[in-house]
Formats: C-alpha cells, structure tokens, sequence
C-alpha cells in the first residue's frame, strides 16, 4: 500500500509541475504579441530598427500617441461610436420584439419562424455582400455610416432572438398570468413586466454585438469609400498608408483601437468575458 | 357556458395571433430586406456578367456555375478551407479543454491564468492580423528576434508558400482557444460538485475522473464547440485578408478571399456572387450532414 501510494504521489507531483510549465508557457504566448505591441508602440521610427523588438526604448516615445490623437482618430472613433449606438438600440428593440411572441405566445406559426431566424445564423456573410453593395447604391447610402447599420442590425438578429427567447421561456408563467388578471393586455405586459425582466439577457446581448460591432470589417470595407466615413477598424488601413515603414506608430494605432476593450476587460472583466461568449453558452 | 368561453378563447387567440404579427414585423422586414432577397440576388446575379458598376448586364445563364465547378483556384480555396476546419477544431478545442481542465483543478490561484489567457480575444481580427503582419515580419518581428537569439537566421513564416497557411492557423488558433476556454469552463461548472466530491470520497483519482466522469459529461459541449468553430472556420475571413491576402500565391486563399478579391477587386462581380452562392451551397450542405451526423449518433446512445 505505502509504495503504491508514494509513486501515485510521485506520478501527481511531476504532472502538476508539467501543468503548471506547460500553463506559463501559455500565458507567454497569449501575452508576447500584445508585449510586443505595447513596447513598439511607444518606440522611435528608428530606434525599433536599430534597436532588438523586445528591448525596451530609452525613454517612452509617446509623440506617437500625440500625432495619432490629435489626427483624424477620434473622426473614425465617433464614427464607430454612432454606427454602433444606432445599431445597437434597433438591434435589442427588433430582437425583443420577436422574441416576445416566440418565447411566450403559443401559436401556429411561432415554431417554422424561430426555426427560420435561427436557421440564418450559419450563413455566411459574404453571400449578401454583393445584393447588400447594390442595394445601398441604389438606396443612395453608399458611402456613408448609415450603410452600416441595416447588416449590422440584421447579421445580429439570428443569435440574438435565439438567446432573448431562451432567455424570455424562462420567465415563471404566475407573473404574466397575474398581471393579465389585473387587465394588463399583450403589448403592456411585454413593456411592463417581460422587458424589465429580461434586462439581464439584453446587457448580456449587448455587450455580445457591440464586440461584434465595434470589429465589423466586411461591411464597412466595401460599403464606404471614403476617409470620411471609415470606421476605427478600417483607420488601422488609413494610417498604414499613411505611416509606411513607420511600424511604431501602427502599433500605436493597434494600442489605440484595443483601448476600448481593454479599459472594459479591466474594469467589467467576468461580464465581458460572459457577454463575448455568449453566442455559445446563452444567457 | 361553454359556447361563452369558447368565444372568449377565440378572442384571446385573435389577440395573440394580432400581437404576434405586430411583434415579428420588425424582423421579417430586416431579414429579407438583409438576409433573404440578398440570397436570391446572388443566386439571380451569378447567372450574368457585371461588373458592379455600369447599368449594363448581360444574362449568360449557366456559364458561371460551369466555370466554377472547372475553376481550380476555388477548389484549392475550398481545400484550404477545409485544412483550416479540420486543425482549428483539432488545436483549438483540446487546447482549450486543457487550459479549462488546468483553471479547474488548480482552483483559486489560477485565476489569474484564465484571466491573461484571454487577453488574445479583446482584440478584432483585423488589429490581429496586423500586428502578427509586424509580429511575423522576417526583420524585427517576434519569431525572427527569438530565432536569432539561438544563432538561428530570420524566418519568413507568412512568404513561405508552405508554411503560410500554417501559421496563419496558428494566429486564429491563437486568437480563439480563449474563447473555447471559456466556453469549457462554462461546461465544467455545469457539473454538479457533489459528483466530484462523491468521487473523491470513493477514492477516484484526478485522471480517472476527468477520463471517465467529467469527459463524458462534457462531451455534448464539445459537439457544440466543435459545429460552432466549424462553421466558423468555413467562414473566415477578416484575419486572412487583411494578414496575408491569401497569398503568397494561393497558399493561404480561402473562398471568401477568393469571392472578395474577385468581386471588389477585379470587380467581376457576376462570378464574384457565384463563388458566394456556392460557399453558400458548401456551407449549408457541410452543417446539415454533421449535424445530422452527431445528432445521429447521439441518439444512438
């Protein structure tokens, strides 16, 4: 018994010490690019040259901030800023509104249209591309933010009332029944009692599609032209044409655009990290 | 009596049934304004020649389709495609499993750990594929610094028509295994601890558990994490257009970069939506048959 149990002891230990190497071993690889992105960032043109990637600058160049700052960001940032508060807004009122009838109605129809929405969410995007670059044309809203937001709005609506009508079955049937007592119809009970409730699912949701918003690339890529109506993730392609060679002041712009969720991971770390899984684990 | 409640039920259901129209209304008008028209345009655009911007088409019915079906670019696309499917589920996957397995069991002073394996995912696609473009680079990016640092020349990951490809796997893998460790953590909570401790208290050891209770208890999760990442990686696209284009060459061309660059860049836009009409094809054929080939199974047991 005894030698038996000292080797499993033995056999334990030397794997938790691969665990533990093989563990740190992990967390230089999620951490060394992002090192690398931060240190570069705050290096001279020509110090990250003579200089090796990972040693640190002789004093911290922050002009590449400045010259970022005081240049067109903050244009592209507010742009990013309204596509995703309109986007946004629609998004959670369109998906609550379905969800309301297929989560808590019993009718004919509700089960083939929840399977049809949710049926959209393998589709891939680039299917309605080229449909969604003619219609904006013809809409006249090529080339401007407002393009954005009907893909936006409607590339979220598939996960979206998955997850609030999930989220909105589980809401006890006595309080709907009560309220219905006391002469509330269907519309005042969505707006009086399920929103309210639902308002755990909707900032889990938010959080979800802003992520997704704040990054979308496809759309924004070929629906807009001009400098003037970029958004943040497309100014990274303005500046890199505008800073060639210049890798430090790229890396300050990469820094500059992570700002946001880095500032949230921060400070809301466990909501984020739930709301950006949200798509696979629900609610 | 019964007459009465039988008009009050067939009010009741009127109500519903009017509250239910008004409610879905919003969302129908987007989904085919967004999803579904744009679906049967692209279809009805594969069979013409166009160019995206001048009001002159030209209807050549299925010329498009047959040269698709002979195009090899596209079906090194697709194979590429499919390499990325297949390593994406079988790297990123395990790996998170295992990352979620090491937050599990070391408990408390791991958190730390699952917080800074993270950090990849606060990033977009497109910021990522950027800095690994400098990240990667031959001179002064992170491999070629560490390969010098053994003696070693710079390495050229992303120009090697053969490596490229991988290492393109390598960053979304990069990229995504926070997400499934996540996710893994998430499912390891679902099971219940009076199951752990019972097992403690009958004597079970760490490995057995994981191999014989926890393992299965996972699995249909990992179904999940597996069509989700599959569907995903069919997908793909922000990262390697913006890291390498798809080239060099074709190494790393996948459909939609293929799809992209053939409709906005050398604007054919006639074949650039059959390319996307077929990726369509591919990827609802591909998720129906696992989909049906692991519900089937499931129910087998």
């Amino acid at each position: 018994m005894n030698p038996e149990y000292r080797l499993s002891r033995i056999k334990s230990i030397i794997s938790w010490v691969i665990a533990w190497f093989l563990a740190i071993f992990a967390l230089f690889v999620a951490l060394l690019p992002f090192f690398f992105m931060v240190l570069n960032s705050f290096k001279d043109k020509f110090e990250m040259l003579t200089k090796g990637v990972f040693e640190f600058p002789d004093k911290f160049y922050v002009e590449n901030y400045t010259e970022v700052l005081t240049g067109n960001f903050w244009h592209y940032f507010l742009n990013s800023v309204i596509v995703l508060g309109v986007s946004l807004v629609l998004l959670l009122a369109i998906s609550a509104f379905a969800s309301y009838p297929l989560s808590r109605f019993n009718f004919r129809l509700g089960k083939p249209i929840y399977a049809i929405i949710v049926a959209c969410m393998s589709i891939p995007v680039h299917v309605t591309l080229i449909p969604i670059f003619k219609m904006t044309q013809n809409m006249g809203i090529y080339d401007s933010i407002w393009a954005l937001i009907g893909p936006n709005v409607a590339l979220g609506i598939p996960i979206s009332v998955f997850i609030l009508t999930s989220f909105m079955k589980e809401i006890p049937r006595e309080i709907e029944e009560s309220a219905e007592i006391d002469g509330c119809g269907k519309i005042g009970m969505f707006f009086r009692i399920i929103m309210p409730m639902a308002k755990p699912g909707l900032s889990t949701l938010a959080i979800y599609n802003g992520v997704n918003m704040w990054n979308e690339f496809i759309f924004a890529y070929s629906l807009t032209q001009s400098s003037a109506n970029r958004t943040l993730p497309l100014a990274i392609w303005e500046y890199q044409g505008q800073y060639t060679m210049n890798t430090p002041m790229i890396m300050a712009v990469l820094v500059l655009t992570a700002l946001p969720m880095i500032i949230l991971f921060i400070f809301a770390s466990d909501r984020l990290v739930k709301g950006m899984t949200a798509g696979a684990v629900k609610g | 009596m019964k007459k009465k409640s039988e008009a009050l039920a067939l009010q009741r259901n009127k109500e519903t049934n009017r509250v239910a129209f008004l409610f879905l209304i919003p969302v129908a008008v987007l989904l085919i304004l967004y999803i579904f028209y744009p679906i049967i345009d692209a279809f009805r655009i594969s069979t013409l020649k166009w160019n995206g911007i001048s009001p002159n088409t030209t209807f050549i019915g299925l010329d498009n389709w047959i040269k698709l079906i002979h195009d090899p670019h596209f079906w090194s696309a697709f194979k590429n495609n499919i390499i990325v499917m297949i390593l994406s589920i079988c790297v990123q996957i395990p790996l998170g499993l295992a990352m979620a397995t090491f937050v599990e069991y070391a408990g408390k002073k791991s958190k730390l750990f699952k917080i800074v394996w993270f950090i990849p995912m606060l990033m977009s696609s497109v910021a990522i594929g950027f800095l690994f473009q400098y990240a990667l680079a031959t001179n002064g990016g992170i491999i070629s610094s560490v390969s010098s640092l053994f003696g070693g020349g710079n390495i050229d990951l992303l120009g090697n028509p053969d490596t490229a490809l991988f290492t393109v796997i390598g960053v979304i893998a990069w990229q995504f295994t926070p997400f499934y460790m996540v996710y893994c953590v998430a499912a390891y909570t679902n099971i219940s601890t009076d199951l752990y401790e019972a097992a403690q208290l009958d004597g079970v050891n760490k490995r057995t558990y994981f191999a014989h209770i926890a393992l299965p208890l996972l699995a249909p999760s990992l179904k999940s994490a597996a069509i989700l990442s599959m569907v995903g990686s069919l997908k793909y696209f922000d990262l390697i257009y913006v890291m390498t284009g798809g080239g060099p060459g074709t190494s790393t061309e996948l459909m939609s970069t293929y799809m992209y660059k053939m409709s906005f860049a050398k604007f054919n836009m006639g074949y650039g939506s059959t390319i996307a009409s077929g990726m369509f094809l591919v990827i609802t054929i591909i998720s129906l048959l696992t989909m049906r080939l692991l519900n089937g199974k499931g129910e087998e047991k």
